[in-house]
């Protein structure tokens, strides 16, 4: 299927499907016919009868659209990107963080700052890590080039806080020592979300 | 014609009409600004969200948070208005939203207990003016207070007031004719203006209703009604979606308020005119009170669902309606009960 094919704007040439509304009347007789069947036809009162029902389901059926949300939320998608986390090896308890600088070197907008050194068995050591998230576009390359998956999004997206260097330390995005069995693997960029199935039965595919 | 109430009433003092004229205004201001609660409520379960939720219980509270709003707002004359107008408008509004029902039966009468100080023994009546034309006053007054909205929109300098102001004329010019026509069948045959007559003409129960002789004045009156307190299938005045807030673009803090509270105070106008010309009052005996709650109630209610359900027109669509179709229905249901009553 060719692209001109969708930019054809002639209505005239294209293979539309026309709805067959009848004809408007023209004639004063036919005018008020037109008019008297649609006073009467009860349209209104279907309207009505939609806004109930609504209601019925809302109050008693427990179908609320509305999520309380500080104090509900709503599952996010495992491809979101928020606030990063450095993760550990779940063996040694060790960061993963080799310090290979290729995170420092991808961040298109220049937001992560590392420093590293040679510790005594001469293995690079992170001395220094923080992201300026004053900076950051949360472009997820970081976590897309780490080849330690060190450096992942996590799930924090409540990014309210007093100081801007909240969150941004080596120390604040490394996983607690004591909850390494909580933590989770990144399924990342082309990870689907848990529904996936029920929205693919409602994508539009006649294109 | 059989009357059920008492005939032998207490003498109407003035401290007694006085005391009235405080309950309505306590009250139905209190009730005012209960109504934007509900139609909050009503209009977000009809949506299923869950409306005002969080300030006090159920969100009740909100309706205090509102008015602490309304009253700490920055009271602004915009440059270039006519100020004096600017400022009157409102309480034009709202002043005759309260006048009307000064006419119109809103509680039941009752004697203040002698052992009360000063007012002891004073007989607090139903209606504060029982008058013989209290039909033809409170439309009267109703319509009066159009003019708050017309002077508003055009005493602010606004263009999108002077097109509120505009469709204040317009809505104006179509309803009220429906509205007179309408409930002039119900008037011929009850022979009365009054409300207390209307009330008794209708004391035998449902069947006495008079909906069920004059449906179709019933249904012009209501379209009417809805008309007249600018709700939504007619809020031409003010509808965000076309013309910002129209008459009330520059108004804020308490002048909108009163806009606000005479609106609502419109709303349970109508609904009672409605409940007693139509739906029999407060004529079943006992719990007459009860009854006439419960009927205005459902009009407000049908108020708030209908806002809920329907589009709103446009204003020529209005005009059209009233003039081409609503008034000579209300004609010839005027005729036709004419007729019948001569055979």
């Amino acid at each position: 299927m060719s692209l001109e094919q969708f930019k054809n704007r002639n209505v005239g040439t294209q293979n539309y499907k026309m709805l067959d509304l009848g004809q408007s009347p023209t004639e004063g007789m036919d005018k008020f016919y037109q008019v008297a069947k649609r006073t009467f036809k009860g349209e209104l009162f279907v309207g009505l009868w939609i806004t109930m029902r609504e209601m019925v389901n809302a109050l008693f059926k427990d179908n609320m659209h509305t999520v309380k949300y500080p104090f509900e939320k709503m599952p996010i998608s495992p491809r979101y990107r928020a606030i990063h986390d450095m993760l550990r090896l779940l063996e040694s308890g060790h960061y993963r963080c080799i310090g290979c600088g290729l995170c420092e070197k991808i961040c298109i907008s220049n937001c992560i700052t590392m420093d590293t050194r040679y510790d005594e068995n001469q293995r690079k050591e992170v001395s220094e890590y923080t992201i300026n998230f004053g900076r950051c576009i949360f472009c997820g390359y970081c976590a897309e080039v780490c080849p330690e998956l060190a450096i992942v999004h996590g799930t924090r997206y409540e990014t309210a806080s007093e100081q801007r260097a909240s969150f941004s330390l080596f120390e604040d995005m490394l996983t607690p020592i004591d909850k390494l069995n909580l933590q989770q693997e990144y399924d990342g960029f082309g990870a689907v979300s848990p529904n996936a199935d029920e929205n693919i039965k409602k994508t539009p595919l006649a294109y | 014609m059989e009357t059920t109430l008492v005939q032998n009433l207490p003498e109407v003092t003035a401290a007694g009409v006085i005391i009235k004229a405080i309950i309505i205004l306590a009250v139905i201001a209190a009730i005012a600004g209960f109504g934007t609660y509900i139609e909050r409520k009503i209009l977000a379960f009809m949506q299923r969200r869950y409306g005002p939720l969080h300030v006090g219980p159920f969100g009740l509270l909100q309706l205090a948070a509102d008015g602490i709003k309304l009253f700490t707002k920055e009271d602004i004359v915009p440059q270039n208005a006519n100020a004096l107008i600017f400022k009157v408008a409102p309480s034009i509004t709202a002043a005759t939203a309260f006048i009307a029902l000064s006419a119109v039966p809103v509680f039941p009468d009752f004697t203040i207990p002698e052992w009360v100080p000063l007012l002891g023994g004073v007989f607090v009546p139903a209606i504060a003016a029982d008058l013989n034309i209290g039909i033809l006053f409170v439309l009267g007054m109703m319509a009066a207070g159009l003019y708050g909205p017309l002077l508003a929109g055009m005493a602010q300098a606004n263009k999108w007031g002077i097109i509120g102001a505009a469709r204040t004329a317009i809505q104006f010019l179509s309803y009220e004719v429906v509205t007179g026509l309408s409930i002039l069948a119900p008037i011929m045959l009850v022979g009365s203006l009054s409300f207390v007559d209307f009330n008794n003409a209708q004391a035998g129960g449902i069947s006495h209703w008079l909906i069920w002789q004059q449906p179709v004045a019933f249904v012009l009156f209501l379209i009417a009604g809805f008309a007249e307190t600018n709700r939504t299938p007619f809020d031409l005045l003010e509808h965000e979606a076309e013309v910002v807030s129209g008459y009330a673009t520059e108004y804020s803090g308490m002048r909108w308020g009163m806009f606000f509270i005479g609106e609502y105070a419109n709303m349970i106008t109508v609904s009672i005119i409605a409940a007693v010309v139509f739906l029999g009052g407060y004529s079943e005996v006992g719990i007459g009170w009860l009854t006439i709650i419960l009927k205005v109630g459902f009009f407000f209610f049908l108020m708030l669902w209908v806002r809920a359900s329907w589009p709103h027109i446009r204003p020529d669509q209005l005009m059209w309606l009233c003039w081409k179709v609503l008034m000579p229905i209300a004609v010839i249901n005027v005729v036709i009960t004419g007729i019948v009553m001569m055979v």
